[in-house]
């Protein structure tokens, strides 16, 4: 176990926290706005913990395994929420140290849950901050370091692994570093062509940078009560395709950039992603078209919430809370399927879902035929045994954590109701924001207990990292050097 | 640089290790998942599963801009189709790994023309060589040559008599007369380029280059006569046994074959019938003494397996063999055998290893002053290479004192012509030669690298 490499890694992201503190910074000066001196001193206490960390561990070796890997995630992700969570205290915007410590890793997992009652209340630099969490948390904040920050090692696939969700992490191109790269360059691209659209429409630069942070990361912070509900319909379509974009699996963009056209029609995960957001847009649009004035709002309406929900973004253009039962439940359980696996989004993953599905046909018929032999294929490959057992493993771990955090937050007094609780967990487990009832997309968390919010801090951050990397940091022996 | 590694054994994860540490993209792939996991655990490379060799996978690990494709799976045709069909799709250099002794012999240059292979590897050949070249040296734990035999590198550990102990580098040049050069000291595992106030001590493992004749004198006067063995054993019959025996018997040396397996040894004596063949476990201390194992000049154990090698070589050290040669295929054990004292170790994949960079390193700098010759010496700590030197080098005619080399970079030997030069600092490097430079953490693609910025 190779310690020194954990704080050293941790120390230089937090160096580069530092740097990226400066941005709301700017914003902040830029509209005149004293919380500017909030992020100054966040980001000279982010530099200065990082500093000392990686002077202390200068001389470590640059091995590292998956073990170190999933050190690094959790304690980087651990940290970044710590100090990202520093602007919002010190400038009295979030007094609360633990609402400011919700909101943030809310942030940085690209949830969107909320526990501001009144977002108009917030300065620009705040709301700048909060949205620009979700960009940095949506690639992942050590992809980022990965790519941006120096030779940090040559086994960097190991957090590249325990950071990017999906069953299987591989490479796009030859190195860990170039990888992470192409990545972001990807994720910068489609943002940039995103704000330049929303741009155009009824928003203004301001605007249409948060939404498209939000978008981007499949977060779902906005700056208003009622989130994109009072922007025009072509920014709500706007919105809705680029949140179906970001929740397809970015190595397909990298097929695009490499002219490979035809791997991607076949992508399984793609089809069934899409299929799945199809098939939900109609159910939903013939349930709720009856409360809408027209057939186009109804669809607008039902498209919308289809990819805010199953790419697990929590933007919100109609109170889906009031929905029908029918449509509520789609909604629910698109909540749990979530996107494609290597995008921005949470969830289960429509790969694993397929293959789930598939483990389920095959091993019924075998019991109907005990001596029959086939295999599990998915993207027109054998899944082998080892990714298999890693999906079951997840899904039932998935289970058993979401029923353990459901339990603890069941403590909570009225008015919180079974409806209010089970989807709040469901939103932040798999990353949403919005759930129903008390926590619905009109709602916010800020009623909850403080240890309530602790209890979904973590179960954001399990969320994201997809609870391994979380899971084996707090056991102790890891840390052990022997 | 982009590459492609097709296959990822032994052999396949060494070229992995040392390319992947020079810098460039690769793309390992084998048809085992286990195994293309492990290696991008390991390293920092792509990993592709595929069964076979289909333009479906070619495609995804990008062969239309690879520089390089190697294969090195176990199979040889299997190598050979590969090799085809990655140059036919777009790979600019192939390299295959052919190691039946029936394909090297008669047809290779055949075959490489008209499946339009750039370079055929044989390990078994490669490192059959190396093993000449330390049994004709005998002496010495190590030893490579340069432009045809005209430069020599040998490697010498220290013993606590030897005449060099105790010495400081500018006096051993006094002492003894001729052209020599001790170009790096190895101690404690860590690797000094030194200068001529080092001083040597037992222990310390050194590279020493000369002409061969100056080496020959070098050795006569430090009281280590040179002689060719006249008889070797060799345990195990495998392929790199046959062009080892091959070599030696050429050569009038009488060599005795020791395997346990009655149809190998069959086999073997059909191809080589002036080697003495032995059925017999070379585990048994019996049947080694009983062929006289205290009487031969050399022991050399060529068998399958690591540990029968270094067992049975500790065994013939014991029995005062004077040159004791095992091929060991696992860097960690052949490290544990030397600090127990077994000083020649041979692994085929290192000699493979050190024939691709130098490959690697020229097709990425085509223009400048090439990569002729490349040696990786104490477990690729030190580099030892021979570069031809263009006209566009910009120190030409400049003596040496007058360059600032980089840290740990030395100008071991210049070849002007034929004729050897063991350079000093008034000696100058002129167009036309051909320039050994040992260098220790850097990496050197062109004589112009070796010049401090």
């Amino acid at each position: 176990m190779n310690r020194k490499i954990v704080f050293n890694i941790t120390g230089k992201l937090l160096e580069a926290l530092a740097f990226i503190l400066l941005l709301p910074m700017v914003v902040s000066i830029i509209y005149r706005e004293g919380e500017f001196l909030s992020f100054l001193i966040a980001a000279a206490v982010s530099f200065i913990i990082g500093f000392v960390l990686v002077m202390f561990t200068k001389n470590c070796k640059k091995d590292l395994y998956a073990r170190e890997g999933f050190l690094i995630v959790s304690l980087a992700w651990i940290s970044a929420s710590l100090i990202g969570s520093l602007p919002f205290v010190l400038s009295g915007e979030i007094p609360s140290f633990f609402d400011a410590f919700f909101e943030t890793v809310s942030g940085f997992t690209t949830t969107g849950a909320s526990v501001v009652t009144d977002l108009s209340s917030l300065s620009h630099g705040t709301l700048f901050w909060r949205s620009f969490t979700h960009w940095i948390g949506g690639m992942g904040v050590l992809v980022f370091a990965v790519a941006f920050i120096g030779n940090l090692s040559d086994k960097a696939i190991h957090i590249l692994r325990a950071e990017m969700p999906g069953p299987v992490v591989g490479k796009i191109v030859p190195r860990a570093k170039d990888t992470s790269k192409v990545l972001y360059f990807m994720y910068f691209f489609i943002t940039l062509v995103q704000v330049i659209l929303l741009w155009l429409g009824d928003m203004n630069l301001f605007e249409a940078l948060i939404h498209t942070f939000g978008t981007a990361g499949t977060g779902g912070f906005g700056i208003k009560g009622d989130s994109i509900a009072s922007y025009s319909a072509y920014s709500q379509w706007i919105i809705t395709a680029f949140m179906l974009i970001f929740g397809i699996n970015f190595n397909l963009y990298y097929l695009v950039l490499i002219k490979r056209f035809k791997a991607i029609l076949k992508s399984t995960e793609l089809r069934t992603y899409l299929g799945i957001a199809i098939v939900s847009v109609v159910i939903i649009t013939l349930n709720i078209n009856s409360a809408f004035p027209s057939f186009s709002d109804a669809i607008r309406a039902a498209a919308f919430q289809v990819s805010s929900i199953m790419t697990t973004t929590g933007f919100a253009t109609s109170d889906f809370n009031l929905w029908p039962n029918l449509s509520k439940t789609v909604l629910l359980i698109l909540m749990f399927v979530g996107a494609c696996a290597g995008s921005t989004a949470g969830g289960l993953k429509v790969s694993r879902v397929v293959i789930l599905f598939k483990m389920g046909l095959r091993e019924i018929k075998r019991m109907i035929h005990p001596r029959s032999v086939g295999s599990v294929k998915f993207e027109g490959k054998e899944v082998d045994e080892h990714t298999k057992s890693s999906i079951t493993t997840y899904f039932a771990v998935y289970m058993m954590c979401f029923f353990a955090i459901l339990f603890l937050l069941s403590f909570e007094k009225a008015p919180f109701d079974f409806e209010t609780n089970f989807s709040a967990v469901a939103a932040c487990f798999n990353n949403i924001g919005p759930g129903f009832g008390l926590v619905g997309p009109m709602g916010s968390y800020a009623q909850y207990s403080e240890f309530s919010k602790i209890l979904l801090s973590f179960a954001m951050l399990f969320g994201r990292l997809e609870i391994f990397p979380l899971l084996i940091a707090l056991i102790p022996s890891t840390w052990r050097r022997k | 640089m982009k590459i492609i590694i097709f296959g990822c054994g032994k052999i396949g994860t060494t070229i992995i290790q040392s390319l992947s540490g020079e810098g460039h993209d690769i793309v390992a792939m084998d048809k085992e998942p286990s195994v293309v996991e492990e290696v991008t655990n390991l390293y920092d490379v792509m990993g592709l599963c595929s069964l076979g060799v289909d333009s479906e996978s070619m495609t995804e690990a990008g062969i239309e801009d690879a520089e390089l494709f190697v294969a090195v799976t176990g199979s040889d045709e299997l190598n050979m189709l590969a090799c085809f069909l990655a140059k036919k799709m777009g790979a600019k250099h192939t390299i295959a790994r052919i190691r039946t002794p029936e394909y090297n012999d008669q047809s290779l240059g055949l075959m490489k023309q008209h499946l339009d292979i750039d370079l055929a590897l044989n390990p078994d050949l490669l490192a059959s060589h190396e093993i000449f070249n330390i049994l004709s040296f005998p002496l010495a734990s190590k030893v490579e040559t340069f432009s045809g035999r005209n430069l020599e590198i040998v490697e010498l550990v220290l013993g606590e008599n030897f005449p060099f102990v105790g010495m400081k580098l500018v006096d051993l040049r006094k002492n003894y007369n001729g052209a020599f050069l001790v170009c790096v000291v190895v101690r404690d595992g860590k690797v000094f380029i030194p200068d001529g106030n080092f001083e040597l001590r037992a222990g310390d493992r050194i590279g020493v280059t000369a002409s061969h004749a100056d080496m020959q004198k070098l050795m006569k006067n430090v009281g280590l006569p040179q002689k060719k063995p006249s008889s070797v054993m060799i345990l195990g019959a495998s392929r790199m046994c046959y062009y080892l025996a091959k070599k030696l018997i050429s050569i009038g040396t009488k060599v005795k074959v020791v395997d346990a397996d009655k149809g190998m040894c069959e086999a073997f004596s059909k191809k080589v019938p002036s080697a003495t063949m032995i059925v017999g476990d070379g585990m048994q201390p019996e049947v080694l003494i009983e062929e006289g194992i205290s009487d031969v000049d050399a022991f050399v154990a060529l068998t399958g397996s690591d540990e029968v090698n270094v067992l049975s070589s500790f065994f013939a050290k014991g029995q005062n063999v004077p040159t004791v040669i095992s091929k060991v295929n696992r860097a960690e054990l052949a490290q544990t055998a030397e600090k127990l004292g077994l000083g020649s170790m041979v692994s085929p994949q290192k000699s493979v290893s050190n024939v691709l960079s130098r490959y690697a390193r020229a097709l990425h700098n085509s223009i400048g002053s090439n990569v002729e010759t490349l040696y990786k010496m104490f477990d690729g700590k030190a580099e030892v290479l021979e570069f031809n030197v263009r006209s566009d080098f910009k120190y030409c005619g400049i003596p040496l004192r007058e360059i600032t080399l980089k840290s740990n970079t030395l100008v071991a030997g210049i070849i002007r012509g034929r004729k050897p030069i063991i350079p000093s600092g008034n000696d100058e490097i002129l167009e036309g030669d051909k320039v050994i430079v040992m260098t220790a953490g850097h990496v050197l693609l062109d004589l112009s690298d070796i010049i401090a910025q």
